[in-house]
């Protein structure tokens, strides 16, 4: 009852929030709820799954080139090649480029593109048992390739600028500030399907299996189950809702570039994690939405240092809050009973990742 | 499950006291920022991140001429008040930054940019808003959008006299060596019309992405080619590992001349005199631009930030931008976007670089374009330049070779 009352609350909240936010703070408002989106996928498969995923902004990455090759076609109109094609003495439209002029095709891209890859690879990875430091490692890399090429590919997908200077989305008008309303309650709609989704799926027998493999995968399988396929789903699960915000973010933010599916965002999405907690969703949610808002803030107050300040954030939560902000109760709780009896602690990130 | 809720509640709380303090943030925003007796001028530079050690320089130079407008009375009896804001070599970040710029600190116009792509990520958001951003750096052309001004050179007052320039010289071939990224590729596109056109042939044309270090490959396939001339279009870090690879590999400035154009003062120290002395480069002005006005500034350039510091053709144009808006805002008489769009056709000041002249319709500048020889100390001679200042021709469209290239 009292989750149902939080939820609610929350939601009419967000719902509430253009009363209070000038357009720009909502956009930027909007531009966090579609990293917490992806942070709800990293929950699932770091916090529950025990997969240091280093690589999300891949996925987040598919989802938004494939929502704005679409955007990028309609913007240029029937016939007509899109801006960055000229400038780099493209003069067909690429073979790849073509479907995505069909709104569904590009619809459906947005989840399978990161869906297949991510399919793929966990299979590939899992069933080899690979884990831990090494699937953290091969993530990365796979967010290090992607960059380098898409920045290569100038002419494909635009290099280092990317695709920007979208006006339409579906037909809301992106210059216009009611229109940019209606993107960002769509936005608190899908974060809100996406957050009871995850959910009942984490309640779920197979949430309860997917925490037993991450505390002791051996164990699972000889129970008779295939942690590969468990691990994989729950892989494939995250990289679609990755995708899915990718493809919200181009709107918002107006542009996509490899910038913002790197290593260095790929890690800025796990540490907004870090830092709310990865094992309670709701913790995700709000770590995510604390993280790149306390970006914002830092640096428009500290344009010189607030690296440093961010920086010195993230070392503090993880020195006293290991398991985030959302499990500082937890925390507290264990050490009360820590000072009556001595209790086991919770696995820390070194330890999770050498299991 | 005790814990479950506990979490909940508390994840509730700070995601609450979130939205309270973001409410709070945008309180002085709402109050109104245009307060009497300042006006608010936004200056949006990468100061963290790769482009940093560029663009800090050209912050810098930002505000010692707005330190200079209101030493001598600010605009229209108003002293200007920057609002510095990071773009932290990130391009998304540029254009959030710059939305913040108009909307929250309802700045009257913004001095900014480096990169193409951050340009091009700003671009969108300066038009929605019908907002002003003056960009201070050499680019590629093929742009001119009604609410940017363009103070450093496009391509035409450049590139095109460069090649002139190594026509003039009698070099026939010519290697193209660029980073990957728009800038590069289109210079060389126009490069390979104006070969074409000209009797030049193109010896080899070869990218690398931003940041790489490793030009063995890239060196021995110059010392095969034998060009006579290699044009670098290599930005960054990148030029220190060129262009101490090719000395290394014993080419020199005799055997394998190059021509660059994103290497200036600022660079020339990074990269080590002794490894580039004696190559070309192509801008629109130097430290040693001969002239009084350029004498005072690079005195008071060196006074305020120290005397080892050199100033370098982007920090110029970076100055210059916030000379040239006074002076359109005060001919308006008003700081208003329109206004001042309306004004700054024509206005022409004494710049370091010389007379710079804006062009109404393209919204660039007339600039003299100057072919420059490195010195061993670092500094950079002037060998040529072009007489006098050169139309701003961003689309080539008076160069017939260059037809088709602006589609």
């Amino acid at each position: 009852m009292r989750n149902r009352i939080a939820f609610a609350l929350i939601a009419v909240l967000l719902l509430a929030a253009p009363l209070v936010f000038s357009p720009f703070r909502l956009d930027l408002l909007a531009k966090y709820l579609c990293y917490a989106i992806v942070a709800l996928g990293i929950a699932l498969a770091w916090g529950r799954g025990g997969m240091l995923t280093l690589g999300q902004g891949v996925f987040f990455g598919l989802g938004g080139y494939a929502m704005g090759m679409h955007l990028k076609l309609v913007e240029a109109g029937p016939g007509q090649l899109p801006d960055f094609m000229s400038w780099s003495g493209v003069e067909r439209l690429p073979l790849l480029w073509k479907p995505f002029a069909d709104p569904v095709f590009a619809l459906v891209m947005v989840v399978v593109l990161p869906v297949t890859v991510a399919l793929l690879l966990g299979l590939l990875v899992f069933r080899q048992r690979v884990r831990g430091a090494y699937f953290a490692v091969l993530s990365q890399a796979l967010a290090a390739a992607f960059v380098i090429l898409l920045v290569g590919q100038q002419g494909l997908t635009g290099g280092t600028n990317g695709l920007t200077n979208f006006q339409l989305f579906f037909g809301l008008d992106l210059y216009d500030d009611a229109d940019r309303r209606i993107l960002y309650f769509a936005i608190v709609v899908v974060l809100g399907l996406s957050y009871l989704v995850v959910r009942q799926l984490a309640r779920s027998r197979y949430g309860q299996l997917l925490v037993a493999i991450r505390d002791g995968e051996d164990r699972v399988r000889f129970l008779g189950y295939d942690p590969a396929l468990v691990k994989t789903f729950a892989f494939a699960f995250s990289a679609g809702l990755a995708g899915i915000a990718g493809a919200l973010f181009v709107p918002v933010v107006g542009l996509l570039t490899p910038a913002n599916l790197g290593v260095v965002a790929s890690l800025e999405l796990l540490i907004g994690v870090a830092i709310g907690g990865r094992y309670s969703l709701a913790g995700a949610v709000g770590g995510a939405l604390l993280f790149h808002y306390a970006k914002t803030i830092f640096s428009e107050q500290w344009p010189d240092s607030w690296l440093y300040v961010q920086g010195a954030l993230f070392v503090a939560v993880m020195l006293w809050a290991p398991r985030g902000l959302a499990g500082l109760a937890g925390q507290l709780r264990d050490l009360v009973a820590a000072r009556r009896r001595p209790a086991a602690p919770a696995p820390t990130v070194l330890e999770e990742a050498r299991a | 499950m005790a814990a479950t809720k506990w979490t909940k509640t508390l994840s509730i709380l700070f995601l609450s006291t979130t939205l309270a303090v973001a409410g709070c943030a945008d309180d002085p925003a709402a109050s109104g920022s245009s307060s009497g007796d300042t006006i608010k001028v936004g200056i949006l530079h990468s100061l963290s991140g790769t482009m940093a050690i560029s663009e800090v320089t050209v912050r810098d130079s930002e505000l010692l001429a707005i330190e200079e407008v209101n030493a001598a009375g600010g605009v229209l009896g108003k002293k200007l008040e920057p609002v510095v804001e990071d773009g932290a070599s990130d391009w998304p970040t540029f254009a959030e930054k710059a939305q913040k710029l108009i909307n929250e600190d309802k700045v009257a116009t913004t001095f900014g940019g480096w990169t193409s792509a951050s340009r091009k990520a700003m671009l969108p958001v300066f038009e929605r808003n019908k907002a002003l951003l003056w960009y201070p750096v050499q680019y590629e052309g093929l742009e001119s959008s009604p609410y940017i001004f363009y103070t450093g050179a496009t391509t035409n007052q450049q590139i095109v006299p460069a090649l002139d320039y190594l026509k003039q010289q009698g070099k026939k071939s010519v290697f193209l060596v660029g980073s990957d990224y728009v800038f590069p590729r289109t210079a060389n596109k126009i490069i390979k019309a104006y070969a074409a056109a000209n009797g030049m042939t193109v010896a080899g044309e070869e990218y690398t992405p931003l940041g790489t270090t490793e030009y063995s490959t890239i060196v021995n396939k110059l010392g095969q080619a034998k060009p006579d001339v290699v044009f670098n279009t290599l930005n960054g870090d990148s030029n220190v590992a060129f262009f101490k690879q090719l000395r290394s590999a014993g080419l020199t400035d005799k055997t394998m001349p190059t021509v660059s154009v994103s290497v200036a003062e600022e660079e020339v120290g990074g990269i080590g005199p002794a490894n580039i002395a004696g190559h070309l480069v192509a801008w629109n002005y130097y430290q040693t631009t001969e002239g009084a006005t350029n004498t005072e500034f690079v005195k008071k350039y060196k006074a305020k930030y120290g005397a080892a510091k050199v100033t370098s053709d982007p920090m110029e144009a970076g100055y210059n931008a916030v000379k040239l808006w006074a002076a359109a805002a005060t001919k308006a008489g008003s700081t208003d976007v329109e206004a001042v769009k309306k004004a700054a056709g024509g206005i022409s000041l004494d710049l370091p670089e010389g007379k710079v002249t804006i062009d109404g319709e393209t919204q660039h500048v007339y600039k003299t374009a100057r072919i420059g020889l490195i010195q061993p100390d670092g500094q950079i001679k002037e060998v040529w330049n072009s007489g006098a200042p050169v139309k701003p021709d961003p689309y080539l469209k008076g160069y017939p070779w260059a037809a088709g290239l602006a589609s």
